[in-house]
C-alpha cells in the first residue's frame, strides 16, 4: 500500500524531510563558538570541522561550495553562520541567502567569542522557534533527492543489500525523484558499465575524464589502490578483487541512464533523474559531499557493518548479511538476509525498503540519528598555503 | 576449462532451500557461501539467474560470504562472477576450492 509522504517545502521549492537549524563554522577556530550557541539554543545543531583556512584555488572553491550546500539543503530550515573573518562568513551566508531561507553570518574578530556567541545566540533562538512552527505537507516521491553510497561491503552486498538499493532507485526515478551515486575510485573494475549508462557522449567525455583524474592522483603518489581496496574490512568479508567490490557497488546503481556529472558538492541544475558525483569512496566525505549537493535521504547498504551517519540527511542502513544484522542489529534499519536464504524475493526487499523510506521521510528516525551518528567530513583537496 | 558443476534440478525461487551457496549467474566461476561451509561438506549452490542448481564437495573451509571454485582453471585465467571478469587466477583452481586473496588477484595491477 502506498503510504501518504509529507515534508517541508522551502522557499526555493525544493522539498526537505528533515527540519535543522545549523550553526556553521566557515572555519576550525569558530567551532567553538558554533558550539556555545548549540548548547545554549535547545533544537540547534552546530556542524564543528577542521577546515576553512588558507585554502587556495579548487580547494577554497569546494570548501565553499560544500558550506554553502550544506546550509541550503532543504532538510535545513534556517542557519546561523560563524567565522573569524567577515569576508568569507558573508560569502557563505550570501550563498546561503539565494534559497530564501532565514540566514544571518556572524564574525569574531574585533568581537570575541563571548559577544558573538551572544549575538547569534538572539539569532539562533528566533530562527529555531520560527522553524518549531513549520507545518509538513504532502509531497511525492519526485519531490525528493536521495543518495547512495555502501560502505564495509562484503559478498552479500553484493548479492542482497545493494540489489535491494536498485530496486528502490528504479522505482524512485521511475516516479521521477532525483538520485546521487558517486565513489570515482571504487568504480575501478566496472568503470565501463558506469561509460555505458551515460546519456551522452559529452557525459562519457566528462565521466572518463574525471575517473582518470582521481586514479591518476592516486598513482601520482607512487602507490596503487591494492593497499587501500579492498579494505581490511572488505576482504574479512570475503571480497579479493578491486573488481569484484566494483560490481558489487554498481549493482546498487539501478538500471537507468544517467543524465548528469556532478563536481563534488555540486547541485543538479539538469531536472530530476540519475546523477553521478565525483567524490571519495570515504562514507563521511561522501555523504558530506552528497548533502552538500541536496540530497535530503540516504540509503547505505552494508556488508560487515558501517555505522555512519550525517547531520543533515538521514543514512537508511541495508544488510543482508545474517553475522552484521545479529551482532549490530542496532545499525540495521532493513535487514534483507532472506535474500541469501531465498526466503524473500528481490522484488519484496525492495518493498521493505520502500516503505522504510517512506517511513523515515515521515519522521521515523534512523538508526543511525537514534544513536547519535552525525559525521560531518569536509572533502579537502590539498594541503593549505 | 572444463566445467564440473551439473546443473541438477530447478529450484523453487520461494523454498527455503538448503542451498549453501548462491551464484550470481549461469557461466561463472564462483560461488559465494551463504552459510558456513566444512572442508569434506557436499553442498548445494543456486543459480540466481535460474534457480538452477549444482552440488560440489568442497576442498577447505569456506566462511560465510567467501568464495568457492565452481570450475577448473588454470594459473592466469580471468574469473568471472556476475558475469564479468573479477580478477585473474594466481594458482590452479579445482571445483571447490576455496577462492580468496591466496588464489585469485587483481586484473588491474
Amino acid at each position: 500500500m502506498e503510504q501518504r509522504l509529507y515534508g517541508y517545502r522551502r522557499e526555493n521549492g525544493k522539498v526537505g524531510v528533515r527540519n535543522h537549524v545549523i550553526i556553521l563554522p566557515v572555519d576550525d577556530i569558530s567551532n567553538a563558538a558554533c558550539e556555545a550557541v548549540a548548547r545554549q539554543i535547545q533544537g540547534t545543531m552546530a556542524l564543528p570541522h577542521a577546515y576553512g583556512r588558507l585554502q587556495y584555488g579548487p580547494d577554497l572553491d569546494l570548501h565553499f561550495r560544500t558550506m554553502i550546500g550544506i546550509g541550503s539543503n532543504p532538510n535545513v530550515a534556517a542557519v546561523v553562520v560563524i567565522g573569524i573573518e567577515e569576508n568569507w562568513s558573508k560569502l557563505i551566508a550570501d550563498g546561503i541567502a539565494k534559497t530564501g531561507k532565514p540566514v544571518s553570518y556572524f564574525s569574531i574578530e574585533g568581537n570575541g567569542d563571548l559577544e558573538t556567541i551572544r549575538r547569534a545566540s538572539w539569532k539562533a533562538k528566533e530562527y529555531v522557534q520560527w522553524a518549531s512552527e513549520l507545518q509538513k505537507e504532502p509531497i511525492e516521491l519526485k519531490d525528493l533527492t536521495i543518495s547512495i553510497k555502501c560502505g564495509e561491503s562484503d559478498t552479500t552486498t553484493g548479492l542482497g543489500s545493494c540489489p535491494t538499493v536498485s530496486q528502490a532507485v528504479d522505482r524512485l526515478l521511475d516516479a521521477g525523484a532525483t538520485v546521487f551515486f558517486g565513489e570515482t575510485s571504487e568504480l575501478t573494475g566496472g568503470e565501463h558499465l558506469i561509460y555505458n549508462r551515460m546519456a551522452t557522449d559529452e557525459l562519457k567525455e566528462k565521466f572518463m575524464r574525471i575517473y582518470d583524474n582521481y586514479v591518476g592522483e592516486i598513482e601520482s603518489k607512487g602507490v596503487d589502490l591494492l593497499g587501500s581496496q579492498p579494505t581490511q574490512g572488505n576482504i574479512a568479508g570475503g571480497l579479493s578483487t578491486i573488481e569484484e567490490k566494483a560490481l558489487g557497488n554498481i549493482a546498487k546503481t539501478g538500471t537507468k541512464e544517467v543524465i548528469g556529472v556532478l563536481d563534488p558538492a555540486e547541485s543538479p541544475e539538469n531536472g530530476s533523474g540519475l546523477y553521478f558525483m565525483d567524490t571519495s569512496s570515504a562514507a563521511a566525505e561522501c555523504i558530506t559531499l552528497m548533502a552538500a549537493g541536496g540530497a535530503v535521504l540516504h540509503l547505505f547498504p552494508t556488508g560487515q557493518g558501517n555505522i555512519i551517519g550525517n547531520p543533515i540527511e538521514p543514512v537508511v542502513k541495508i544488510t543482508a548479511n545474517p553475522i552484521t544484522a545479529g551482532t549490530m542489529s542496532e545499525h540495521i534499519d532493513v535487514d534483507v538476509q532472506g535474500l541469501l536464504s531465498r526466503s524473500i524475493t528481490l522484488e519484496e526487499a525492495g518493498d521493505q525498503l520502500m516503505e522504510v523510506i517512506a517511513r523515515t521521510v515521515n519522521g521515523r528516525l534512523t538508526c543511525a540519528e537514534a544513536l547519535g551518528h552525525k559525521e560531518f567530513v569536509m572533502t579537502k583537496l590539498y594541503r593549505s598555503a | 576449462m572444463s566445467s564440473s558443476a551439473q546443473k541438477v534440478s530447478v529450484a523453487d525461487e520461494r523454498q527455503t532451500s538448503t542451498h549453501k551457496f548462491l551464484i550470481h549467474e549461469k557461466g561463472d566461476h564462483v560461488g559465494v557461501a551463504t552459510s558456513p561451509i566444512k572442508e569434506g561438506e557436499k553442498v548445494t549452490g543456486i543459480f540466481m539467474n535460474d534457480n538452477t542448481e549444482v552440488e560440489l564437495v568442497a576442498n577447505g573451509d569456506i566462511p560465510l560470504g567467501h568464495k568457492i571454485a565452481l570450475v577448473d582453471l588454470g594459473e592466469g585465467q580471468p574469473v568471472l562472477k556476475y558475469g564479468i571478469q573479477i580478477g585473474l587466477t594466481t594458482q590452479v583452481w579445482k571445483p571447490g576450492d576455496y577462492v580468496h586473496t591466496h588464489n585469485i588477484k587483481t586484473a588491474r595491477w
